[in-house]
């Protein structure tokens, strides 16, 4: 079945909850507007069920209802997982057979994100989710550099670890920070070296979608979530697998 | 409140003298260094403000061109006021338009023209430290009037539009729905600027740049909501990163009422040079003492990177180093606002119980002190809902703990900057705790060999246990080797090292007279 609605207690009831604040007093008509935005969002009847100014001037709003949108799961656009998961003694093994050294990482909080919390949850032993984190994998060298890396260093360190891998984080943002940092980042790496002696380009973080990687410039985006063992085996499929692969049919 | 765990007081005493022989070498290194941030501040102190055409303050420009004459070793003072003694300017102001253009050459003065020099700057100095001391009476004056707020602990709320114009609406609103205490994060960055932005300010990043004008326009819309509210509503800032000498004398200047202020956040969290930090750091505190600012230190940062429950006693260990440094900087007791936070993973079992462990633990170790509690960042996931519940259940351990400032913790954590309506959620979650259980820390005595006081008793020993190993190491090696939130930073490295000179036989800086004689 590809056709969806959402799912309150019934199937087929399409009921949501939203809430949001407009920038009126608290009185009946603001009621009414939150109506009518709800409605114009396909939600009909609307029912407004909580509703509290704050301050003088504004008004919060939570309201439930059915909408009227149908979704169609057969056009939903994803990015699957297109390598396979591997576990860290895989990934040791792969590296190991398939390199014949060790992987060199080289990861950073580009611009001026201070927040490492996501390239930590990477790379550091500690890991994420129960994962441990790449500077577990015994066939993989990392280097972390921590937080508010210029690009152009980034480039140099890159060069000096002979990196096979760039792996940057970017957490806080404000209007659109994360994108123009790694751009400048991928075309600084597109610069510094020859397309095929490049370094695999990965960006990571909550604010950046699968389907960014072209408009970045970068090999790979990691949303929301990612684990590193995903990102380990991301990087065996691009680095071993793959070019692997090349070189044998080439 | 006090002495609900039943802990060893001689394991307490030790670790306090264990914290100070850790501490002590560092405050002697401070003591034998100068930094260009250290010199700048005592030019703001005299009262040199603005910036030129390219946004550079003044107190840069003059202050490049002394060091490039005659070096940092000896301090800015003597040659600056020698130079306007010579009639070189007649004012700061015109001497660092001069100083810039390159019609200006410095010296140190000798002899009778070092004496005059020296009391000239004194002078000047002084005037700076008189309005400091101004506002402090400005501000005892001001909460007699309006009063403190009525409950413990005090509510905390951010904000961080960028924009100071947009700042100041939505530090009044949070303070008309219940904050007592109004932050403005700064812009990230701002910490490894070398120089402190000027004017009022409209793009920031994430944050709001600290300016002197931006604290004088958030203070005084603040002022006016207090009178409204008929409470005193105070405002914090951040004393972090390269320039925190300077922008702790803007806040003494503006009347701030509380600072962030960690002895090694720093160094840990912005690969800020150990050296640079802690005699940025020494100096940043005795000028909060003399202001009567409240600071905020940040172990919660710890638990960011490092595991809340193996890494509680790092916590309290830097506690223990942040009250050391303080108490050697003139701070009094109230004025330490010791940080920690509840980012226990909530997944483990007795998670909560853990957390009051931890709280308790700084409570009693610290009982004269405000403490600064921490809301849940690590393991807020973007499920609000979830969000919402760990934010209550934190409202709850910082009043069954006698916390005395409590930073508002947001549903949309990790989600967006706060919006209006997650303030107001938060506040409605606080407002309900407090008034639910705020007087349940009344009954609240855990079992003595109970879960809660054994957890608390074992952190105390781990933190001793690793303050043997730093005074043995050093403290500058431990935080060399990772030992604070799994950070390696060593002394010979990091950012601003360039801007610090180790003093000559001839360095003088009427400021630190100035506040040493105060002490």
């Amino acid at each position: 079945m590809s056709i969806i609605r959402p799912y309150g207690d019934t199937t087929g009831d399409g009921m949501v909850q939203l809430s949001f604040t407009l920038p009126v007093p608290h009185d009946k008509r603001a009621e009414g507007a939150a109506v009518q935005l709800a409605n114009k969002m396909g939600m009909d009847p609307a029912l407004v069920v909580h509703s509290k100014p704050i301050g003088p001037d504004f008004t919060f709003f939570v309201v439930y209802g059915p909408v009227n949108h149908l979704v169609d799961t057969s056009k939903v656009e994803v990015i699957e997982r297109d390598y396979p998961l591997l576990s860290p003694k895989e990934v040791n093994l792969a590296i190991r057979k398939g390199l014949r050294r060790r992987l060199t990482v080289v990861g950073a909080c580009i611009g001026t994100d201070a927040h490492t919390v996501g390239i930590d949850a990477i790379l550091n032993i500690k890991g994420f989710a129960g994962e441990k984190g790449l500077e577990y994998y015994r066939e993989v060298k990392v280097v972390n550099l921590g937080a508010q890396v210029a690009v152009p260093e980034l480039v140099r360190r890159a060069k000096a670890d002979k990196a096979d891998a760039i792996l940057v984080s970017q957490v806080v943002t404000q209007r659109e920070a994360h994108v123009l940092n790694t751009k400048e980042m991928s075309a600084a790496f597109r610069e510094a070296y020859a397309e095929d002696a490049r370094p695999v380009l990965v960006a990571g973080g909550p604010r950046f979608t699968e389907q960014m990687a072209g408009e970045l410039g970068v090999d790979r985006v990691f949303g929301r979530g990612t684990t590193p063992g995903e990102v380990a085996s991301y990087l065996v499929d691009a680095l071993v697998t793959r070019r692997h692969a090349y070189r044998k049919t080439a | 409140m006090n002495k609900k765990l039943d802990l060893d007081p001689v394991t307490v005493r030790k670790a306090r003298s264990l914290a100070r022989k850790a501490g002590k070498p560092i405050v002697n290194l401070a003591r034998q260094h100068t930094t260009v941030s250290v010199e700048r501040a005592v030019l703001r102190l005299a009262g040199l403000t603005g910036a030129d055409t390219e946004g550079i303050p003044w107190v840069n420009r003059l202050a490049d061109t002394v060091r490039a004459d005659v070096g940092l070793e000896h301090g800015l003072a003597l040659p600056v006021w020698d130079a306007l003694l010579r009639g070189e300017a007649e004012d700061l102001a015109v001497l660092a338009q001069k100083a810039a253009s390159g019609s200006v050459t410095f010296r140190m003065p000798e002899g009778r023209d070092g004496v005059r020099a020296r009391s000239a700057a004194r002078k000047a100095a002084t005037a700076g430290m008189k309005r400091i001391d101004g506002r402090r009476r400005e501000r005892d004056r001001l909460i007699k009037r309006h009063g403190d707020p009525e409950q413990r602990p005090w509510i905390y709320l951010i904000v961080a539009t960028g924009d100071i114009y947009e700042d100041i609406p939505q530090a009044q609103a949070a303070a008309r729905e219940g904050a007592d205490i109004i932050a403005v994060i700064r812009s990230t960055g701002q910490s490894l600027l070398d120089y402190v932005p000027e004017g009022p300010t409209r793009e920031g990043f994430a944050g709001t740049y600290a300016t002197q004008e931006n604290f004088r326009l958030m203070r005084a819309a603040l002022d006016e909501s207090s009178k409204e509210l008929g409470r005193y509503v105070r405002l914090t800032n951040y004393a972090s990163g390269l320039c925190m000498p300077e922008i702790a004398t803007l806040a003494g200047l503006e009347r701030l009422d509380m600072m962030l202020n960690d002895s090694m956040y720093g160094i840990l969290f912005r690969d800020i040079n150990p050296i640079r930090t802690f005699v940025d750091q020494r100096f940043s505190r005795q000028i909060h003492a003399r202001a009567g600012i409240i600071i905020n230190t940040g172990e919660d940062n710890y638990l960011t990177t490092a595991d809340a429950v193996e890494a509680a006693h790092t916590v309290t260990v830097s506690q223990l180093l942040n009250e050391y440094f303080a108490k050697e900087a003139g701070l009094e007791d109230w004025q330490l606002g010791l940080g920690h936070a509840f980012e226990i993973n909530p997944d483990i079992p007795d998670s909560f119980r853990l957390e009051l462990a931890h709280a308790m633990l700084a409570r009693q170790l610290f009982p004269n002190a405000p403490l600064k509690w921490m809301p849940p960042t690590r393991h807020m996931t973007g499920d609000v809902f979830r969000g919402y519940l760990l934010d209550g259940f934190f409202n709850l351990a910082g009043a069954m703990t006698g916390q005395g400032i409590l930073l508002v913790g947001m549903m949309t954590e990790a989600v967006v900057t706060p919006w209006i309506s997650d303030r107001d959620l938060a506040l409605q979650n606080v407002r309900y705790v407090l008034g639910a259980a705020g007087n349940l820390h009344e009954d609240f005595r855990p079992e003595p060999n109970g879960f809660i006081a054994s957890r608390a008793r074992q952190v105390l020993g781990e933190s001793v246990e690793l303050l043997d190993r730093i005074v043995d190491d050093g403290l500058l090696n431990a935080i060399g080797d990772g030992t604070f939130g799994l950070m390696k930073r060593p002394q010979d490295a990091g950012r601003g090292l360039d801007g610090v000179a180790r003093k000559s036989p001839a360095y003088y800086n009427p400021a630190i007279e100035l506040l040493e004689e105060g002490q």
